[in-house]
């Protein structure tokens, strides 16, 4: 009997240990060489054959079809650059330059990889449309209401994701965060 | 107390296997994943265009608003597959997937260096049965190894502007996707 309760007990913890780990770094999206600059992260080995396990079950999970890295390079951010989470309801400013690349497009998502409904029918921007400074360099308001220039509305949702991907790049798995590969700053403007 | 400690540790590595097991496995098992999704509308073989993502309604998630995008879900069983894409104004890819949605392979129409891509799909081994001298001739078309017998090929083209769309669209309603014997 003791046998049988010490077995249970242990196949038990063995379930909830690796089952748990599973869930956490599925829902974590973990992976291994992440290309993180300030807030936005990247995996660009995802987009290769050398994709890691939990990349692939990553993707498996979530049904989307990576960016092939012959293709592009997609950044994520879920944070501004104190570390706060983005959140719709807010003024967030993106300013700043991209890395080198052909075409670049930038696209607001839910948790869930899903567009954000809003009343323009606008669920992000293409390198092409954005109103640019005299220097190239541009900003970008994520708000709930209208904003001049470039306004991306966030639909009023509390928590949203962005995505910057970057078309024909030579960022890839050999980059180094640094100099050569500027990211926009993330930063909140106003919150009510 | 010292036993169930003991096997509180032992259950622990035990979770450990299970953690990976599960991780490895979980790709092989998915009924959700893109392959999936995609095989609900996409017949074998033929190029389906896509229709493009709303909040309500997208086939995949994390689909770029801004490109239209068509895909050709293989399988090479039969023989090798001919791809064929005019490129459009802004910008094309052409990315290729196994089964298990991990892309093997990319190509744009800069790389390209045409107005049309061209692509040979075959497996490792149609490959090494191609005669040498029909690689000759076929010198200037692009051949491209598949690691597995099906997979998906995706095609998308850039709007850079909203209303350039349908531009985009149109290029890639030329694409082809066929059998290699059945073209010539």
């Amino acid at each position: 009997m003791r046998l049988l309760l010490g077995t249970l007990f242990a196949l038990v913890v063995a379930a909830a240990v690796g089952l748990g780990a599973t869930y956490f770094a599925l829902t974590r999206g973990a992976a291994f060489g992440p290309l993180t600059i300030r807030s936005w992260t990247a995996w660009p080995k995802t987009g290769t054959v050398d994709a890691d396990p939990y990349a692939q079950a990553s993707i498996a999970r979530s049904g989307r079809l990576p960016t092939a890295l012959g293709d592009g390079v997609a950044f994520t951010a879920l944070n501004d650059d104190k570390g706060r989470v983005l959140d719709g309801r807010c003024a967030v400013v993106l300013s700043g330059v991209t890395p080198a690349a052909r075409f670049w497009t930038l696209t607001l998502y839910n948790f869930d990889g899903e567009l954000v409904a809003n009343s323009l029918n606008r669920y992000g921007f293409t390198s092409q449309e954005i109103v640019r400074h005299a220097d190239g360099s541009f900003e970008i308001v994520v708000a709930p209401r209208a904003n001049p220039g470039n306004w991306l509305p966030t639909g009023g949702v509390e928590r949203y994701q962005l995505l910057l991907r970057l078309y024909d790049t030579a960022v890839g798995v050999s980059t180094k965060a640094g100099r050569e590969v500027p990211m926009p700053a993330v930063t909140v403007r106003s919150c009510p | 107390m010292m036993r169930w400690l003991l096997l509180a540790l032992g259950g622990a590595l035990l979770g450990g296997i299970v953690h990976l097991a599960t991780i490895i496995i979980l790709p092989r098992t998915a009924t959700q994943d893109a392959y999936s999704r995609l095989a609900r509308i996409a017949p074998v073989n033929t190029v389906t265009p896509l229709p493009a993502p709303t909040p309500n309604a997208a086939i995949m998630p994390f689909m770029d608003p801004a490109f239209a995008a068509a895909v050709c879900r293989y399988d090479l069983s039969q023989g090798p597959l001919k791809l064929s894409l005019p490129v459009s104004l802004a910008y094309t890819s052409v990315s290729f997937y196994t089964r298990t949605d991990v892309a093997y392979y990319a190509i744009n129409d800069r790389a390209a260096g045409k107005r049309v891509i061209e692509l040979d799909l075959m497996t490792v081994e149609q490959h090494n049965q191609m005669p040498e001298n029909e690689e000759i001739t076929a010198a200037d078309r692009l051949i491209v190894e598949s690691p597995t017998l099906t997979g998906l090929i995706a095609m998308r083209a850039l709007a850079p502007e909203p209303g350039l769309m349908p531009m985009a669209q149109s290029s890639l309603a030329a694409a082809k996707c066929v059998r290699a014997d059945d073209n010539n």
